[in-house]
């Protein structure tokens, strides 16, 4: 009886998404994803976190919501990968050191085909790949594994480090996605100081800047203050966004590959974005959410989606071939 | 290979500093790191020779350890040094996920380890490094017992796809290997035979085994056996089984914590396979204290004086089935 109760969840969970349209690979892509292109992945993601988490009833949504822009930016436009070919030498890296947002990193990565995006619905599961934070000796598409805050950058530092040494420099960013949390940790400042120090011109921080951690807010718990500065002072260029308006952060990323210095992107952003029961609300933090609340998130986002493919859709009537 | 053997009492570390030298030379991929140690771990020989290949990070040790992963990650061999108490205490979770979850070719050269560095006292005495190391998953661990093995043991860790942890230390010590072994094999090497009791040793205790086996000879006419164990993880256990089977009693040697290292491989060994007595000589529940090397090692009773009377111990309370015990004349 149970059992057929929680298999009817999961069904609701995995109904189709309207209008999943096949991904451009990268790698042989004709034409670059227009803004609102981006913005409609971004809410195909979110709401393939919203299922995986329904389904897993564990991990942290409100942490992969925040990041939901940032991340389609990255695989849909920014980033040079391929997932025919995950260890092309050549290709951008990514690293997710806020790790517990995996679920956003994992949508992206199924959606561009690394793995089958049947396997979202594994999610921390026992003997499923998809770890509760990213392993890169179980997931395709992930680099090094992370989920012990304040980690990241400097692993990203020596990916970048490496790629100088093979001459791939110029050719290859390595983008690290930091928390709030990762800024508390001391070592994402020795890992800034680093960075400049050595004159690394191909790494990219990009700060998910949401303003809630576990026990509350962040000028609650342990005030960041003012990030950009403080990369700044690390000799870092170092620029500040809205992490929601896909225009800047398009912008932002693709500036940061053309400077012969790390570059640090601060996203203001808001957890939970995209579902506004969520938005900035505190007390979601690694908590997946219910049933109803995940039926309530799904209605949103799906609306949201409509919304946007319909935009799209009429667009592209108005102007056929258009880049938008 | 061009490396010489050393005869005259050295320091492990520059085993290790040559080898990396070696290293370097022979593969492009080779790269160090260290956190503003170099010149007493003795990477900044590699440093000097290969600069656009030595990251010095300064004093960060967190930061040089996932540094490391990165490297590692996109196909370089990195060797991170520092002190043992930095490389395995404040780095611990970074090498932890970085490198040994993540199974990684890094090794890291874990330079004055023990309590035999002397003055700097107990901050930066490390005793529990191999115990960390021991129990962290895929991480190997290595304690080289002279200049010589420790070269070995440098040379061929490039050969390992996996972590690696490598415990050297501070005082010149004298030569155990008369040339540069081949190899280090199954990491347990009989250096002595005998048929009363065995001696376990590692690192800076394998040539105080020596002596305390002499001295055991000479004193009390007790043949003891001495088993040098560089590769403390995974440790061998054909070797130590063969010899603890025939004494029926051992006694182990380790410049670290009587918790968690060589006595505990060594005592697991027995406990499931053959259980004969096992007598640690080690440190205790304390940490060290400042003092010359050799004093410190004095004060710890980490001396071949210390384990011959251990030994001695042990002789008296060695099971009567294995062998009638054993009485020194200065018992009677």
């Amino acid at each position: 009886m149970e059992a057929a109760a929680s298999l009817a969840n999961v069904n609701m969970h995995l109904r189709p998404v309207p209008d999943p349209k096949p991904p451009p690979k990268a790698a042989q892509r004709d034409t670059v994803p227009s803004i609102a292109e981006l913005e409609r992945w971004a809410t195909v993601l979110r709401i393939d976190c919203v299922r995986m988490l329904a389904v897993a009833k564990s991990g942290h949504l409100d942490s992969s919501l925040s990041a939901a822009d940032i991340v389609a930016a990255l695989y849909y436009r920014v980033l040079r990968h391929d997932p025919d070919e995950p260890e092309w030498a050549e290709r951008d890296r990514f690293v997710l050191s806020k790790g517990h947002a995996a679920p956003i990193q994992y949508a992206a990565l199924a959606q561009h085909g690394y793995f089958p995006l049947r396997d979202l619905m594994g999610l921390r599961q026992i003997g499923a790949h998809l770890q509760g934070h990213p392993d890169m000796n179980r997931t395709p598409g992930v680099e090094v594994s992370t989920g012990s805050l304040g980690q990241g950058l400097s692993m990203s530092l020596g990916i970048a480090l490496a790629l100088r040494l093979d001459g791939l420099d110029s050719t290859s960013q390595v983008f690290a996605l930091l928390s709030d949390g990762d800024c508390q940790e001391g070592q994402t400042w020795e890992a800034a100081m680093a960075s400049s120090h050595f004159g690394v011109g191909n790494l990219t921080a990009i700060v998910d800047y949401n303003h809630l951690q576990t026990d509350g807010t962040t000028e609650e718990v342990m005030d960041i203050a003012d990030v950009r500065a403080k990369f700044e002072a690390f000799d870092w260029d170092a620029v500040e966004i809205d992490g929601h308006d896909m225009n800047q952060v398009i912008e932002a990323l693709e500036r940061s590959r053309t400077l012969d210095h790390p570059a640090a992107i601060v996203c203001q952003t808001r957890k939970g974005r995209g579902v506004s029961s969520m938005e900035s609300r505190f007390g979601f933090h690694g908590k997946p959410p219910s049933a109803e609340q995940a039926e309530e998130a799904l209605s949103e986002l799906e609306a949201t989606l409509e919304r946007q493919t319909a935009a799209l859709d009429a667009t592209a009537d108005d102007s056929p071939g258009g880049e938008g | 290979m061009p490396a010489e053997a050393k005869t005259e009492p050295i320091a492990t570390r520059h085993g290790y500093g040559d080898a990396l030298v070696d290293l370097g030379e022979a593969h492009e991929d080779v790269v160090a790191l260290d956190a503003d140690l170099a010149v007493s771990t003795q990477s900044m020989k590699f440093g000097r020779k290969f600069p656009e290949r030595f990251f010095n990070v300064g004093t960060a040790e967190a930061n040089m350890m996932s540094m490391a992963c990165g490297l590692a990650a996109t196909g370089k061999r990195p060797y991170c040094s520092t002190f043992a108490v930095f490389a395995a205490g404040r780095a611990y979770d970074q090498v932890r996920l970085g490198i040994a979850h993540n199974e990684l070719p890094v090794r890291i050269g874990a330079s004055h380890g023990g309590v035999s560095l002397g003055e700097d006292g107990a901050s930066h005495q490390m005793i529990e490094d191999i115990a960390l190391m021991r129990a962290m998953p895929n991480m190997q661990v290595i304690v080289p017992a002279d200049y010589n093995q420790a070269y070995r043991a440098t040379a061929e860790s490039y050969d390992s796809d996996r972590p690696m942890y490598m415990r050297f230390g501070r005082p010149s010590t004298p030569i155990v290997y008369e040339s540069i072994p081949e190899t280090l094999g199954d990491g347990v090497d009989v250096l002595r035979h005998g048929k009363d009791i065995t001696l376990i040793a590692c690192g800076h205790m394998v040539w105080r085994a020596l002596e305390a086996a002499e001295s055991l000879e000479r004193e009390d006419g007790v043949e003891a056996e001495v088993l040098n164990v560089a590769i403390v993880k995974p440790v061998d256990t054909e070797t130590i089984l063969e010899s603890i089977s025939k004494t029926g009693v051992a006694v182990t040697a380790e410049e670290h914590r009587v918790v968690g290292g060589l006595a505990d491989a060594v005592r697991q060994v027995a406990a499931e396979e053959h259980p004969v007595p096992i007598f640690p000589v080690g440190m205790g529940d304390e940490f060290g204290i400042s003092g010359t090397g050799e004093a410190c090692m004095e004060h710890f009773g980490l001396t071949p004086r210390g384990i011959a009377d251990r030994a001695r111990e042990a002789l008296v309370l060695k099971p009567i089935v294995s062998h009638p015990p054993l009485i020194g004349p200065e018992w009677t």
